[in-house]
């Protein structure tokens, strides 16, 4: 579904993504870890499409077609999903216009019909259900004053309203509480498919107890350094990244 | 000409029942071809014979003339935040019906035009009477609006042009006409005073609450008021009117020189909300072309009334318009909700002057200005607390979102504070469309052009929430057409 080939970036001529190679099948759960800096959310927006970051070498293929020279819209609307380390905030746009619009931009995207407002809203009051979340937040502003954990909650609400082939959740724990991580892992778990995948990009190990990866990759300094199933994360909680980086000299 | 595309009949429970295409029949397009115009330039004569031509009292004549004197002793303001060749007013004709040029069909339009016309969502019919294309289906309108005609009467509503209200109500013109707005209130004013062509004249009576949003498209009788158009509202005791101005479709004209007048008279307990999207030419994109647009709007309140000002201003090369509210009754409230759009070479100078008189009187300004390409947008507002005006209140609040780094934004708030228990609050913003904002947004799917107009409807959204709904929706598309082409 997902393969990124050799990929090189960097940000005001400073390298920060130095040889990734990554193959994500559908069905596939990848974690994500790494030590602060080490490229994880950079890697994420560029696969999502930033253009703040110039591609020095290698490709990113999205069922198999290259997709380096598309917009990150048309990223999004070929199934790519991220939800952001941190959400902005668009004042005065509220959270069901917002998801309204991007589901309808999707969906005209891939020549389907704009959903109406009542299937609309029936379909946000299911998911919102799934994530036990209140009906109250479809009328703020989004992101607007919202509280960490809100902000993280909303994310994984419009990647349930979207439905996205490959999903990427950088750090979506942060800032959730411990019931909050389990309604959202649940949230996660409900929309996997052997016809999607996700990249879960995590510091802690307590999040894969519930959204159980297939593999785990830890990143460091913009490279792969170390793969393998969801022992890794464990052994990483235990041992810290030390030992990693040892390794690497 | 200035006329709503749309026709919303509100039934006493506010629901909106019907809409309706407007047709052209009676703006003439096929039929009337009206060959008058007074030969360009400005005299007594000229103003004579525009009296003459609307076949109007001398005590009409002699007003336009009083104004005339007036206008010639004043010098053309400089002091707006707003630079332009200044017009030569002895090469304008001052009185001519111009026929907007006739087309067979839709083939014949600047494709450009109906591409706009397209993205608004106008109809196709509406799209032919607003370029002026001859229409031979007369579309039922006419039943309704005389339906409409019917109801106001009824409730003793005067809605007609004000040609027709100087012959028919001319106690009320008398009475009424230049209180607001002087003859000497500013240049622009007087030149309109002596020179006006036409315009809307709206009177509500004692305790009445108009059942019906009006707008200038049920002027039906008159033609294209042209460049110096004059309205005149009353909102008499305990009443109520909300009134629609301007039309969203781009207005092209060949005048070059718009100077209107408009002034509001909310007496005892009454409410008047008024409310504008204003779309004249902007010009090119290379700055050629496009409207001077030198308003006067002013609005007094009585005891216990409310006037409420909403605009979108997207059109014109330069602007200069100040609705402004005079709260001379005691617990008085005036509003000026304003969202200016400038972009390419177009320059805005807009803002408004509340001046408290009365005590308790309570006042209300939110301004959003938006500037892109390399336009240049200034507010500019004047908050006075007079001497009697105790325990007044104003807050204001003007934000200025800025597109690319070629454009500029002005703020000139002028407060006047004369009375100790008054207070007012000020606060500025100005800010930049996020690039972290776009990128979230497309990354959700939204191209940048949609991403930017998501972004700048949130940021108009106190505003827009102002207007009728549906105009509300139609000056949403509004915005977004006119930002066009400025991202990246
Ligand atoms: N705009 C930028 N200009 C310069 N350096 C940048 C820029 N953006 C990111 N970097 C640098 O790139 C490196 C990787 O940052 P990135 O945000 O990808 O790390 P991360 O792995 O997501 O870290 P964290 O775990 O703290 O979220 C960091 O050293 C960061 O300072
Ligand atoms: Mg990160």
């Amino acid at each position: 579904m997902l393969e990124i080939v050799n990929l090189h970036a960097s940000i005001d001529n400073k390298v920060i993504l130095n040889g990734i190679n990554l193959k994500i099948n559908p069905g596939e759960v990848h974690a994500i870890m790494g030590p602060n800096g080490s490229g994880k959310s950079t890697l994420s927006n560029v696969i999502a499409g930033h253009d703040g970051y110039d591609i020095i070498s290698g490709d990113i293929l999205f069922d198999g077609e290259s997709v380096l020279n598309f917009p990150p819209e048309k990223r999004a609307h070929l199934g790519l999903f991220l939800s952001f380390q941190y959400p902005v905030e668009i004042p005065g746009i509220t959270v069901s216009n917002f998801i309204r619009t991007a589901l309808n931009e999707i969906r005209k995207a891939k020549g389907e019909e704009s959903l109406g407002a009542s299937p609309m809203l029936k379909l946000m009051r299911e998911k919102m259900k799934v994530l036990e979340m209140d009906k109250g937040f479809l009328s703020r502003s989004l992101n607007e004053g919202f509280s960490g954990g809100e902000k993280k909650r909303n994310e994984i609400f419009q990647m349930a309203m979207l439905e996205p082939k490959m999903a990427i959740l950088d750090e979506t724990d942060s800032g959730l509480d411990i019931d909050a991580l389990r309604v959202v892992a649940n949230g996660v778990n409900a929309l996997r498919s052997d016809r999607n995948a996700f990249i879960v990009i995590t510091h802690y190990q307590r999040l894969l107890d519930y959204i159980i990866p297939d593999f785990v990759h830890v990143l460091f300094n913009g490279k792969i350094v170390k793969s393998g199933g969801k022992e890794l994360a464990i052994e990483l909680e235990k041992r810290g990244y030390d030992w990693i980086k040892k390794e690497q000299k | 000409m200035r006329l709503r595309r749309k026709l919303f009949i509100v039934s006493d429970n506010d629901k909106i029942i019907d809409e309706v295409t407007s047709s052209d029949y009676k703006y003439g397009f096929s039929t009337e071809i009206d060959s008058d115009t007074i030969e360009p330039g400005l005299s007594e004569d000229v103003i004579r014979q525009i009296s003459l031509k609307k076949d109007e009292p001398q005590w009409m004549t002699d007003w336009r003339l009083d104004a005339y004197k007036v206008w010639k002793e004043m010098d053309e303001p400089d002091w707006a935040n707003v630079s332009y060749s200044k017009p030569d007013f002895q090469n304008i004709s001052y009185y001519s019906a111009v026929k907007k040029k006739q087309y067979d069909s839709l083939d014949e339009v600047d494709p450009e035009l109906l591409k706009t016309f397209e993205k608004l969502g106008i109809s196709l019919d509406e799209q032919k009477r607003l370029s002026g294309v001859a229409m031979d289906i007369v579309v039922d309108s006419v039943s309704v609006a005389t339906t409409f005609k019917k109801t106001l009467k009824e409730k003793g509503i005067i809605f007609c042009s004000m040609s027709e209200a100087i012959k028919e109500h001319p106690e009320l013109v008398k009475k009424h006409l230049g209180t607001v707005i002087p003859k000497s209130d500013n240049y622009y004013a007087a030149l309109n005073s002596a020179v006006f062509t036409d315009g809307s004249f709206c009177y509500i009576p004692n305790g009445v609450r108009c059942p019906m949003e009006l707008s200038t498209y049920f002027r039906i009788n008159e033609a294209g008021t042209g460049q110096f158009e004059r309205t005149l509202l009353i909102a008499d005791k305990g009443s109520y009117v909300s009134y629609l101005e301007g039309c969203t479709a781009p207005q092209r004209d060949e005048n070059q020189l718009h100077a209107a007048v408009v002034e509001l008279i909310a007496m005892d307990d009454s409410e008047i909300k008024y409310s504008t999207v204003q779309n004249w030419f902007p010009g090119d994109s290379n700055g050629k072309g496009g409207v001077f647009n030198f308003v006067t709007k002013r609005g007094i309140c009585e005891t216990q009334a409310k006037i409420s000002w909403t605009q979108v201003e997207t059109g014109s090369a330069v602007t200069w318009k100040y609705p402004s509210c005079i709260l001379k009754g005691d617990n008085s409230i005036g509003e000026f909700y304003s969202v200016a759009l400038t972009n390419n070479f177009q320059q805005a100078d807009t803002g408004t002057k509340m001046l408290h008189l009365g005590s308790n009187t309570k006042s209300t300004i939110i301004s959003k200005g938006i500037s892109a390409g390399k336009s240049h947008n200034s507010y500019r507002g004047l908050v006075r607390m007079g001497p009697r005006a105790k325990n007044a209140r104003n807050f204001s609040q003007c934000d200025s979102l800025l597109m690319g780094d070629k454009c500029g934004a002005h703020t000139f708030p002028y407060i006047e504070v004369k009375n100790s228990t008054a207070k007012t609050e000020h606060e500025a913003t100005t800010s930049k469309i996020g690039e972290d904002q776009i990128f979230y947004c497309q990354q959700r799917g939204l191209n940048p052009e949609a991403a930017i107009a998501l972004i700048v409807n949130g940021y108009c959204k106190d505003v827009l929430n102002q207007l009728p709904m549906e105009f509300a929706v139609e000056a949403q598309k509004l915005l977004a057409i006119s930002l066009e082409g400025s991202v990246g």
